[in-house]
């Protein structure tokens, strides 16, 4: 991900940073390719899934549905802004975690629940801000950092409840996962979706910002002689990463009324799944908000459409599987067919 | 380039605000509540004639998670256990879960259950509080709620439990006790921290081992039923407790790996092992010494049972109330007991003398 | 960290190879200083609980680490070239079910035929990847994360809710893990000689030592003539390979195999390879280094139960150390190169 050649003078930054701005032009088209695939794909779902089980199109299984990847599509906001920006972050789900144990300590010793809210956020920024410094200030690779603080947080999320379970939150929490936004049959995590969505759209589609996301993922370097403030964008990403996943643990929490340490373990992986199927490129320069969203609707749709026509649930780890390399390899078909071709006819001694 | 991300931006966000709009608005012929539709009546339901049970019913076994060799056991038709209990009074029965033995996990398989229209759920709940929201709102949309194995206190119609908790506490340390004559420092090696049934079977322990004065429990730990962690967790009470004499691991996979770890010469009956485990699994320790007794129940037999109860409550011929009695196919008769509670039966005890006769698969 | 390629060893100039000797200077100093910092740890331990060094717990630590440390080595050669290995827990769950259920169906079946079983399985798997990253030239961390949800899917509907039982496995093969002399099992002095092997062929050979280059710079490493598809695949091949023997060794140690063996390693494996000083973009770190980086993690582990310190600190310190190992590691690099830099510059390369 790091680039060893630096352009050195102004005219060579300008020259790139208009090669950045061209690449991004093409990267858009390759980019509505991709999500144009996978809007198909999200038709096809669900055709496939209405069509194998007549109960899927219904507004009470599309609650389901929703409810049950909301944190996940939330923490995909987030994550696709920093994968974009050429980092990755591994801690999502341990902070999910440990903001879910701080809400039930908290909770259980009897705090305000407005008072937990704030806390909560806070420690879900402390626990950004911390990733962010080490990567952008200590110069960290992001993947080996927040592999870090995934034990770290983890381990906090762990001292902090133990063995303990805390159940019985109040009321108008607890029924989130049951009860949709009043007027509406949409469950309230997917109602903070769609505004967060909108919120990270705007961002990287229409804002100095978001250019400067783009153009830091392609060639941190070339940003940096821009004059875009790298290290500062970053650590915001990673800071609102944090503050996201607090509140996907709260929602987490509230869902399943129980605040117990193992709360999204293993999601983080999942997050990173959505996001790739997303056709959010690892390497960093290339993705798209929209494409989140239906890379959400793709996951969610998959999983729910199996669990509902009694396919065994593991087939969901291949089917998803199977997307995310379709999800690598499709855009790159015509030169990998080339290649192999290649390959075949000798002609190419190595790749 | 902006106006390309303008123009580009409307294309998926209408795809997005149409398929919200889309799931929002769109319905199924009947009831336009949050959670699924309502619960189909049964193909040929039988007119609530005296005596008889509904057939057809739609009834969704969902153990703690998929790919568990013990849920194998207690719902496979193979195994004579709930789904076989289903085929044999006529109903659609078919297993589901979600395959890591968490709520997060098993909630979608339940929510699943109830939108194909389920009739009857039988669920072994991976965490007492985390479905019953789901639960609860099933009862009132008139779906059986029963649970097995692991209960959801508060949030089901009737509980199955396999054998009474007290009962197993008790003969646990009973079984250690007369390996050890009464005396010694002992320990647990339990499943994961925050297991009820765990935490309600040692909290029996604890209470039986105030019998027991010269008996002491110095340390339980927790193995999480993963294979690792229960044996460096049983290691490290080797090491901290010199003077160990015996080990209690209420849980199949703690058990395992406690009594792979002590099957060696330094360790092999001079340390006590008991616990709950399954015959076949256990066999090999059984036969060399390893562990003397160890218990368990038939979990095929609580599947089956869990399977008739869930039935019997659906065609309401029985309800929640202490005292209700039913048959239960070839298990006999079986009464509602406190807490909407029906139990099995006592634990079994295996020793090398039946361990053999146990052909149950593992 | 630029590593300086050249051609066969023995042409070496002057110049490199006195960069190269600070640089091996360096490594040995970091994986002394693993080693360093695991004496402390245990000394401190031992002093509070000085059955923390009985002969029968250094068996059980060297044990538990005996199939991390394997994978560590697969892993560190997928890592030094720049690459990741997700896979691993995945390929080790399949392997261990399907060889070890060998012995149920084809009783009296030679030990041997097991393990090369479970290496033919894993060798299948790295082989799937290593095409996939060197062929579809795709980032390793989607393909491998990709296998880990296909693996992992395959194995889940192979066994569904089968296990393989302890008593059909023959003594022999479950003595493997249990033979030792007085404290050392054997297992792991053979593991170790692997490692050590291991490591000797990355260092001294070419092709292992091309893996750093790749590591360092595959833009660079092509221009040189390097065949960079080549080496991925074989580091892909061989970490599958690993991680298949890896497998039916977990048979033979627990003995009881169901379909979640093995899940959440491929995260614990990166933590002792990080944590052994290799880094995670490839380029630099060794072998023992990861070996010793898995074998601190888990005496931690044991120190934390044998010290009666809750269990739940365990991540935690984990991921603490994690942190301030890879912090060490930069720094150290940071210097590295400069000293390097300044060293060519006296001796007048560029």
């Amino acid at each position: 991900m790091e680039t060893d050649d630096l352009p050195v003078t102004g005219t060579e930054a300008a020259r790139s940073a208009r090669r950045a701005r061209t690449d991004r032009a093409t990267a858009w088209r390759r980019a509505l390719r991709w999500e144009t695939g996978l809007a198909v794909l999200v038709v096809f779902v669900a055709v496939l899934g209405s069509a194998t089980s007549s109960e899927f199109l219904t507004s009470g299984n599309m609650f389901n549905l929703a409810v049950t990847t909301g944190e996940v599509a939330i923490m995909a906001l987030p994550m696709t802004l920093i994968v974009i920006s050429g980092e990755i972050d591994l801690s999502v789900a341990s902070t999910l975690g440990m903001s879910s144990a701080l809400l039930g300590v908290l909770w259980s010793d009897h705090w305000p629940m407005i008072a937990i809210f704030v806390v909560v956020a806070a420690v879900g920024a402390v626990a950004g801000l911390v990733n962010g410094l080490l990567v952008t200030r200590l110069g960290l690779p992001s993947l080996a950092v927040t592999i870090g603080t995934l034990a770290l947080y983890r381990g906090v999320a762990l001292i902090l409840l133990g063995a303990k379970a805390i159940s019985t939150f109040p009321a108008p929490y607890s029924t989130i996962g049951i009860i949709p936004v009043p007027h509406t049959d949409l469950p309230w995590s997917t109602l903070i979706f769609v505004v967060l969505a909108a919120v990270a759209g705007v961002v990287l589609h229409a804002t100095p910002t978001g250019r400067s996301i783009y153009a830091m993922g392609a060639s941190p370097e070339a940003a940096r002689y821009a004059g875009i403030r790298v290290k500062r964008i970053k650590t915001l990403l990673f800071v609102a990463s944090g503050v996201t996943c607090a509140l996907a643990g709260v929602l987490w929490t509230f869902r399943l009324d129980t605040a117990v340490q193992n709360n999204g373990l293993g999601m983080e992986l999942n997050v990173v799944a959505v996001v790739l199927l997303a056709g959010v490129s690892i390497f960093g320069g290339k993705g798209s908000i929209p494409g989140v969203v239906l890379g959400v609707l793709v996951f969610a749709g998959i999983q729910n459409a199996l669990l509902l026509t009694n396919f065994n649930q593991e087939a969901t780890g291949l089917v998803v599987g199977g997307l995310l390399l379709l999800s690598v390899f499709a855009p790159g078909a015509g030169s990998l067919a080339g290649r192999i071709r290649g390959k075949l006819h000798g002609r190419l001694s190595d790749p | 380039m902006t106006l390309i991300s303008r123009r580009a931006l409307w294309a998926p966000a209408i795809l997005v605000t149409a398929t919200t709009l889309l799931a929002a608005c769109s319905s199924s012929s009947s009831s336009s509540s949050a959670a699924g539709s309502s619960p189909s009546s049964g193909t040929s339901s039988s007119a609530a004639a005296a005596g008889s049970l509904k057939t057809g019913l739609k009834v969704f076994v969902i153990p703690k998670n998929l790919g568990n060799p013990y849920f194998t056991l207690s719902d496979s038709v193979q195994t004579g256990g709930a789904l076989a209990a289903l085929q044999t009074l006529g109903e659609n029965g078919s297993e589901t879960s979600g395959t890591a033995a968490t709520a997060a996990s098993q909630l979608p398989a339940v929510q699943a259950a109830i939108t194909k229209g389920a009739n009857a759920l039988i669920v072994s709940a991976a965490d007492a509080s985390a479905l019953c929201p789901t639960l609860n709102a099933a009862m009132q949309r008139g779906i059986t709620v029963v649970t097995y194995d692991s209960d959801a206190p508060g949030c089901r119609s009737l509980f199955v439990n396999q054998a009474s908790s007290t009962a197993i506490g008790d003969t646990e340390v009973d079984m250690l006790a007369a390996e050890l004559h009464d005396k010694g420092d002992i320990a647990i090696v339990s499943a994961a921290a925050s297991a009820t049934n765990q935490n309600t079977w040692i909290g029996y322990m604890k209470q039986e081992l105030t019998k027991y004065p010269q008996m002491h429990l110095v340390s339980t730990v927790y193995g999480n039923d993963d294979p690792t962690t229960s044996t460096q967790v049983t290691q490290g009470l080797l090491q901290q407790y010199p003077n160990l004499a015996g080990i209690i691991s209420p849980t199949t996979a703690g058990i395992l790996a406690a009594a792979q770890v002590l099957d060696t010469p330094k360790y092999r009956g001079k340390i006590k092992l008991t616990g709950l485990g399954t015959p076949g699994a256990m066999k090999k320790y059984v036969e060399d010494g390893t562990v003397q007794q160890f218990e368990l129940w038939n979990p095929a037999n609580m599947g089956y049972l869990a399977a008739y109860a869930a039935v019997n409550y659906a065609s309401k011929k029985i309800t929640n109330t202490s005292g209700q009695s039913f048959t239960a196919g070839k298990l006999g008769n079986f009464t509602v007991g406190a807490d909407q509670t029906i139990l099995l039966g006592p634990p079994l005890v295996f020793t090398k003398s039946n361990i053999g006769s146990f052909n149950w698969g593992f | 960290m630029k590593a300086i390629i050249t051609g066969q060893p023995e042409q070496v100039p002057e110049r490199v190879s006195s960069s190269r000797r600070l640089t091996e200077r360096v490594f040995q100093i970091r994986e002394s200083g693993i080693v360093v910092v695991l004496a402390v740890f245990v000394a401190v331990t031992a002093s509070v609980q000085p059955r923390f060094i009985s002969a029968i717990n250094i068996q059980f630590i060297l044990l538990n680490t005996t199939v991390f440390a394997l994978l560590a080595l697969g892993e560190t050669m997928v890592v030094i070239s720049r690459n990741v290995d997700l896979s691993v827990g995945s390929v080790l769950g399949l392997s261990a079910y399907l060889s070890a259920s060998l012995f149920g169906h084809a009783h009296g079946i030679p030990i041997v035929v097991v393990f090369l079983a479970g290496l033919g399985i894993g060798l299948g798997c790295g082989v799937v990847n290593g095409l996939m990253v060197s062929i579809g030239r795709v980032p390793s961390l989607v393909v491998t994360l990709a296998t880990l949800y296909i693996f992992r899917g395959a194995d889940i509907l192979i066994v569904g809710g089968n296990e393989v039982i302890a008593s059909t496995l023959p003594p022999g093969f479950t003595g493997i893990p249990r033979a030792a002399a007085g404290g050392l099992p054997y297992l792991a002095i053979v593991i170790a000689a692997v490692i050590g092997a291991g490591a000797y062929y990355l260092r001294s050979f070419r092709s292992g030592r091309e893996l750093y280059a790749i590591g360092s710079s595959p833009e660079a490493a092509r221009l040189a003539g390097i065949p960079v598809g080549r080496r991925v695949f074989t580091a892909f091949a061989v970490s599958g390979a690993i991680a298949g023997i890896a497998g039916v060794l977990w048979a033979a140690q627990y003995q009881t195999v169901d379909s979640s063996a093995g899940t959440g390693y491929e995260l614990q494996v990166i933590a002792a390879v990080v944590v052994g000083g290799v880094a995670i973009f490839g380029g630099s770190g060794s072998a023992i280094g990861a070996a010793l980086g898995a074998l601190l993690l888990n005496t931690i582990s044991s120190a934390l139960y044998v010290l009666g310190i809750s269990q739940f600190w365990d991540q935690a310190i984990a991921g603490f150390l994690l942190l301030l190992a890879i912090t060490l590691d930069r720094a150290i690099s940071v210097r590295l190169a400069a000293a390097l830099r300044s060293r060519s510059a006296r001796n007048g390369n560029r």
